[in-house]
């Protein structure tokens, strides 16, 4: 008779432990919306909703790109393509006949901009995560994605501090496609896109999974009503910046050499409670509603992977050109093709070109970095 | 170390920067803040986004 004993996998929270744990979250949404607004109640919630769906439902950016380059598998992509293109057909009437009260994430085109997508696309390959996925994955307990993510906030806060020298380098105007006109070049490129990603990918990799639907239903849908609430699209990363500058600043650092963090509006922002800036709110609630999908399936007591010392330092490195990258491409997958490409902004086109180049030269610095075998 | 304790240092930390911004920032007012939706508020957009492009120099 054998003496060894199997590990049983732990078991997850009871419904006692689930409850109260629901009523907290109830309790602390709530008392933000009484304390702050409601507004900024309703955006905490939307960003928890962002994290238990992509953290839920196993949806991202980076992973689906990744498998696209290496094992052709197009499913991935075509999920984020048709997630676009839903929030797209709402977004361009809301901004068509809202203008004041709704605006797009429009930026202009640049050398620094097409540089910095790239860059962000390599970066995020090392460490498996863009802006909303380096958030989730710290939330379930991703030891890169936590050591990451004060880097990518010091790199975006760089990122902002510089901006306007790099954007002097080269910039076109903006330009955003508006209107039905524009609504129907949008729709035409994601299609257009979506066949050939068909075309170049692996046999039935076109068919997208359940689980992709439900993430496409969910951040299509929060997407819209973020849109709605906010007037402005989801982004990630100017929140992660304005927390260094606000911990800088009241170290007793001087901004006035930014003329970005020196603007009024930026200023503002530094000086006023973070509860109250959309992107930092989303931020948070994405952080907490991964947690919470990670808590409730049990999935916290696995232990955290091995890695060589130089892959660690290349998280950090890898952290930092998330950061400072994203504020010279004028954001992440969220803010630039998720958000960009949605409301018309020809820079979101540009900077998914780009983003995707870097991705292929990233996914190949992984296992020189010993962050994976080498293939 | 799991993911656990990972969780449980991320969520320290954003607490943690929550509890210090609380102390240096301006008080919150839930009476001078925006209607719920920008949408038919007839008030214009403010809020701080990434793609918004950087300030005249």
């Amino acid at each position: 008779m054998s003496a060894t004993t199997t590990a049983l996998p732990p078991s997850p929270p009871g419904f006692i432990s689930r409850s109260a744990v629901l009523l907290g979250v109830a309790a602390m949404l709530l008392g933000l919306a009484m304390v702050a607004g409601p507004r900024y109640g309703a955006l905490l919630a939307i960003g928890m909703g962002f994290g238990l769906a992509l953290e839920g439902f196993r949806f991202g950016f980076t992973g689906p790109w990744r498998r696209m380059i290496l094992q052709r598998d197009a499913s991935g992509l075509l999920a984020q393509l048709i997630c676009i293109a839903i929030v797209a057909l709402f977004a361009f009437p809301m901004l068509a006949n809202n203008g004041a009260e709704i605006k797009g994430a429009h930026a202009p085109i640049g050398l620094a901009m097409i540089g910095g997508a790239f860059v962000f696309g390599a970066s995020m390959q090392i460490v498996m995560g863009c802006g909303s996925g380096t958030l989730v994955n710290a939330g379930s307990g991703n030891a890169v994605a936590a050591l990451a993510l004060p880097f990518f906030a010091i790199g975006s806060f760089g990122g902002a501090y510089h901006l306007t020298w790099w954007t002097s380098l080269g910039s076109l105007p903006v330009i955003a496609l508006s209107g039905t006109s524009g609504l129907a070049i949008t729709l035409a490129g994601l299609a257009a896109i979506g066949v050939l990603a068909i075309l170049l990918g692996a046999r039935n990799s076109w068919r997208i999974p359940a689980r992709y639907w439900m993430a496409v239903a969910a951040l299509a849908g929060l997407a819209i009503l973020h849109l709605a609430v906010a007037g402005q699209p989801w982004g990630v990363v100017y929140g992660l910046g304005l927390w260094v500058a606000k911990g800088v600043v009241a170290m007793g650092a001087d901004l006035s050499g930014s003329p970005f963090w020196v603007a009024p509006g930026n200023a503002e922002r530094i000086s006023a409670s973070v509860l109250t800036d959309v992107t930092s709110l989303t931020d948070f609630g994405l952080i907490g509603g991964a947690a919470l999908v990670a808590w409730w399936r049990a999935g916290l007591g696995s232990p955290i992977g091995k890695y060589p010392l130089r892959a660690w330092a290349s998280v950090i490195i890898a952290g930092l050109l998330l950061g400072y990258s994203s504020r010279l491409a004028f954001g992440c997958n969220i803010g630039a093709f998720f958000s960009g490409i949605g409301t018309g902004s020809l820079h979101g086109w540009v900077w998914f070109v780009a983003a995707f180049a870097g991705s292929w030269f990233g996914i190949r610095l992984r296992p020189l970095l010993g962050l994976e075998a080498r293939r | 170390m799991t993911r656990g304790h990972v969780v449980f240092i991320t969520l320290l930390g954003v607490t943690v920067f929550l509890g210090l911004d609380f102390a240096n920032s301006a008080p919150l007012n839930p009476y001078t803040a925006p209607p719920l939706f920008s949408l038919g508020s007839g008030l214009a957009a403010t809020g701080a986004h990434c793609a918004a492009p950087p300030p005249a120099q």
